[in-house]
């Protein structure tokens, strides 16, 4: 059972019994296509799940029962409608222009692979330990906007462009925010590696560490990630009564999946990233000097630990989505330049002040 | 220097109505118990409609296979979209031939569940069902006849 | 030089928002006029949904018509009912009972409850909030079960007959009635938590698609619409008909004539709406509900109007007989139809998702406007 606190032993000796009968170059290779299958597992079964949970969790918001036909509780429910995405007819406007139609989901998708590559799971569970993993995952996470942008460009409709557009000022305008309010928590670790982050919270969390600092920090990267990821009550590149579905109007069957699954692929990774920085990961809840309370605390494996917290981040967000009204696009940027990107900018300071004085923890 | 805590002010109050909003969806989201939908067709045993309920017209038949109308066709005259049609037939009752119907015509497709037939019969032989499930998958099941085979008129109905 | 400043000129581009599109309600098409995002023209096409109600009307007996004016403001259906029995009953001088004033009274008012209920739920779709779509139907669910006890239907309901009512309120119903005031009065707060006092909410509608007094008067607009542009248009204060006379109430007026306004105005008239059942539930007189009228109705050769108010504003019914069994001509003053007018108006210079928001005030039924 060690393997499941700390993951280098599972990952340590696949690699050993592999350099036992390979050359070091073949090795690595096999090793990435095995975290390459891995990913993808991690990917379909996230979409599963996350379909099925924000199904569920918005039925609960709305007083009904969601899901309850396939499956007992309808935990089938999304497993169904893979099959039914799957065999709908790929439609396509006849002036589209089909190559970037086409591209346009993949790079979405792609975009979504590539910010989980460097996302830590659990102790030793760590595809890529980037010195720069945040700064990555942010670049990386926000190509998919190109994605959008494309889908919309391509699709030959109206309704699409102008979601697209939408969508394109609002994701270069909140990752701002993202980006500052991850910096806060950077200005106390000293380090934009994920791995050191987290080593950095053994002894407590950031958002409880970092005073009233941390935590403005925290919410504000909740709704600065919100718009990022395109959810309510930021979907206005999607904005169902207005645009119909904005960008994704004119997909169809897989297409649309695909769609339909980075988002929540998206949803993910922010959610992760957020638990990481300010949560402290996989680490344990420990509160400094409490001996027998840290170790009982021990025992809960660090990967049911980083799920668990991503899952409560998820949870807020499903939490905001179905419960407010949608964002205007001047109010959407409004509230960005005129009320997230002071107060970051001050927040900083005022952390930076903290962390200069060592008045954190 | 005003302004400054407008600023402030404005952030705090909208956060505050935020979580307020949040706080309904919430309360719901941890009283599962106050769900109120139903589980349709598994809740057909205890599903009851209000016994005035309009669901369909039929012709009320007893046990001996005797119905009350008498084929005068007020219905059909007080029926505003012609679902109702009477086909009536001449039948000799002591030797005097007398109207009564042969076919009670029924397109459940054209009914509006209006009501206004029931108050124009004047034996009251026809009411409203509380049936509602009519989804079938051919529309020539729609036009029903509504006197069953081999009934006949009551005695002492005119 | 001159072909780059050319190419740089933002062009008006068209769009068509209908007839199939999740926030027109209906099949209702606007070709909207854009710059970019800003609204520059709005033409609402109509006729999607047109069934010739008026013309059918030419043919059928009056019992028959008030059936059909269910389906064109389905949501007020017991009210349009009303206003062709009114009409009737004026031609042929009956006066009703006062049971029949009292409980259509009651019913009116649960109509425009219902209304209200739902489009505050459609309203908080349209905006984004999904959630409120399911509340408003919570609650307007009980509303639509009072109704099915007692008139047989839960929306094309057909419980008003020229001379009175079909039949009389079943047992339940003042029992069902008060028990659901004292359970909406609980809720109705929660409205205004999820909704009305939230900032997203509060920015997108202050402001947004004015509409003066002037401007509501001129193109006709009434109902919560026009009221809450200052326009005292109420037909219950204003040409009192059934109980309106007998019970208190205030005329919820409005001065912003903004999008916040009328939801304001719509709010605050289902508070009165309670306390207009509450203060005639229990004070049912006893007596026959309905006089009764002759198989055929033939109206006396004449012309008739009789207005009433709507969830969505004064519906009126004007008959002109020749003293057949059918009208020579019947025409429906349709709210929806006049409030539609002013959405160009109120529209310009907005954004799509303003436009959204003004629509969802204005309350439209396709049905109604079309018929
Ligand atoms: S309920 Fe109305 S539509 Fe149906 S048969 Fe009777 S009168 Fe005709
Ligand atoms: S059902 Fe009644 S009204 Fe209709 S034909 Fe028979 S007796 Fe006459």
């Amino acid at each position: 059972m060690n393997w499941l606190y700390d993951f280098s032993y599972l990952t340590g000796g696949i690699h050993n019994s592999l350099s036992e009968h390979f050359e070091p170059s073949t090795v690595t290779l096999i090793e990435m296509i095995l975290a390459g299958v891995a990913f993808m597992i991690l990917f379909a079964i996230l979409g599963l799940v996350l379909v099925y949970a924000e199904r569920k969790v918005s039925a609960f918001f709305q007083q009904r029962l969601g899901p309850m036909r396939v499956g007992k509780w309808g935990t089938a429910q999304t497993l169904a409608d893979v099959i039914k995405l799957l065999m709908k007819e790929p439609l396509m406007n006849k002036n589209a222009d089909s190559f970037l139609f086409n591209l346009a989901p993949y790079i979405i998708m792609i975009a979504a692979f590539m910010a989980m590559a460097a996302l830590p799971f659990a102790k030793g569970l760590h595809a890529l330990d980037f010195d720069i993993g945040i700064l990555y995952v942010s670049a990386v996470s926000s190509l998919g906007v190109i994605g959008i942008l494309l889908a919309g460009w391509s699709s030959d409709n109206k309704y699409s462009l102008i979601g697209a557009m939408r969508s394109g000022a609002q994701i270069i305008s909140y990752e701002l925010s993202v980006g500052l309010s991850l910096l806060t928590i950077v200005v106390l670790t000293g380090s934009l590696q994920f791995s050191t982050i987290i080593e950095s919270q053994a002894n407590g969390w950031w958002i409880f560490k970092g005073h009233i600092s941390a935590v403005i920090a925290f919410i504000i990267f909740l709704i600065a990630s919100t718009a990022e990821t395109n959810r309510g009550p930021f979907d206005l590149a999607e904005a169902e009564s207005e645009l119909t579905a904005g960008f994704h109007t004119e997909y169809s069957g897989l297409k649309f999946a695909f769609f339909f699954l980075a988002e929540f692929a998206n949803m993910f990774i922010v959610s992760a990233i957020g638990a990481t920085v300010f949560l402290g990961g996989w680490m344990p809840f420990h509160i400094g000097g409490w001996v027998g309370f840290n170790n009982i605390m021990d025992y809960i494996p660090p990967i049911f630990w980083f799920f668990g917290k991503v899952s409560f981040i998820i949870f807020l967000m499903m939490w905001f989505r179905w419960t407010f009204p949608r964002l205007r696009i001047d109010q959407l940027l409004t509230l960005e330049w005129k009320y997230l990107l002071p107060v970051n900018l001050m927040n900083i300071l005022i952390m930076a002040f903290l962390a200069l004085m060592g008045w954190h923890f | 220097m005003k302004s400054i805590i407008k600023y402030f002010k404005d952030i705090f109050s909208g956060l505050r109505s935020l979580v307020k909003g949040m706080a309904v969806t919430g309360h719901y989201f941890t009283h599962p118990k106050e769900i109120i939908t139903q589980q349709y067709p598994e809740n057909r045993d205890t599903l009851k409609m209000f016994e005035r309920f309009r669901g369909e017209v039929v012709l009320l038949h007893d046990e001996n296979n005797e119905h009350k109308c008498t084929g005068c066709s007020a219905c059909e005259v007080a029926c505003p979209n012609g679902t109702i049609e009477i086909i009536p037939k001449r039948i000799e009752v002591d030797g005097r031939k007398v109207k009564a119907i042969d076919q009670f015509v029924y397109h459940l497709q054209m009914c509006t569940m209006c009501g206004l037939c029931i108050p124009a019969c004047p034996t009251d032989a026809i009411v409203m069902a509380n049936t509602f499930e009519h989804a079938v998958f051919d529309r020539s099941k729609l036009t029903k006849i509504l006197n069953k085979p081999g009934s006949k008129i009551m005695d002492g109905i005119k | 030089m001159e072909e780059v400043t050319q190419e740089l000129e933002s062009k008006e581009y068209f769009i068509n928002m209908g007839p199939q599109h999740p926030s027109t309600h209906g099949v209702l098409r606007l070709v909207l006029s854009l710059d970019g995002e800003i609204i520059k023209k709005v033409e609402p096409h109509l006729g999607y949904i047109h069934r010739s109600i008026e013309k059918m009307c030419e043919h059928d007996s009056y019992q028959q018509i008030v059936h059909l004016t269910d389906r064109m403001d389905y949501l007020s259906c017991h009210i349009n009912n009303e206003a062709v029995c009114l009409a009737v009953e004026q031609a042929l001088q009956l006066e009703v009972p006062d049971r029949v004033k009292v409980i259509r009274t009651i019913i009116d008012e649960l109509t425009r409850l219902s209304s209200h209920q739902l489009w505050w739920g459609v309203m908080g779709m349209d905006l984004g909030a999904i959630t409120t779509f399911l509340y408003g139907f919570r609650d307007r669910e009980i509303i639509t079960d009072i109704f099915e006890e007692t008139c047989g239907a839960r929306l094309t309901m057909n419980y008003n007959i020229p001379g009175g009512l079909f039949f009389d309120i079943h047992p339940n119903f003042q029992k069902r009635t008060k028990d659901f005031i004292t359970y909406f009065r609980k809720k109705l707060p929660e409205y205004d938590t999820l909704l009305t006092n939230n900032v997203i909410f509060m920015q997108r509608m202050k402001g947004i698609g004015k509409l003066s007094k002037e401007d509501a008067i001129s193109y006709g607009v009434t109902g919560p619409t026009g009221r809450a542009s200052g326009f005292s248009c109420d037909v219950r204060k204003q040409h009192p008909y059934m109980a309106y006379d007998k019970v208190n109430f205030k005329e919820v007026l409005g001065t912003e004539g903004d999008c916040l306004a009328r939801y304001k105005c719509r709010i605050a008239e289902m508070w009165e709406s309670m306390s207009i059942i509450e203060q005639l539930i229990d004070n049912i007189p006893e007596g026959p509900v309905k006089v009764p009228t002759k198989a055929v109705i033939k109206l006396p050769k004449g012309e008739w109007y009789q207005k009433v108010e709507t969830a969505r504003g004064e519906f009126g019914v004007y008959i002109i007989s020749e003293g057949q069994r059918s009208p020579y001509r019947l025409k429906f003053r349709s709210p929806g139809f006049s409030n539609l007018s002013a959405l160009d108006h109120m529209a310009r210079g907005c954004k799509i998702a303003d436009l959204v928001a003004i629509m969802s005030t204005l309350d439209l039924v396709i049905p109604d406007i079309d018929r």
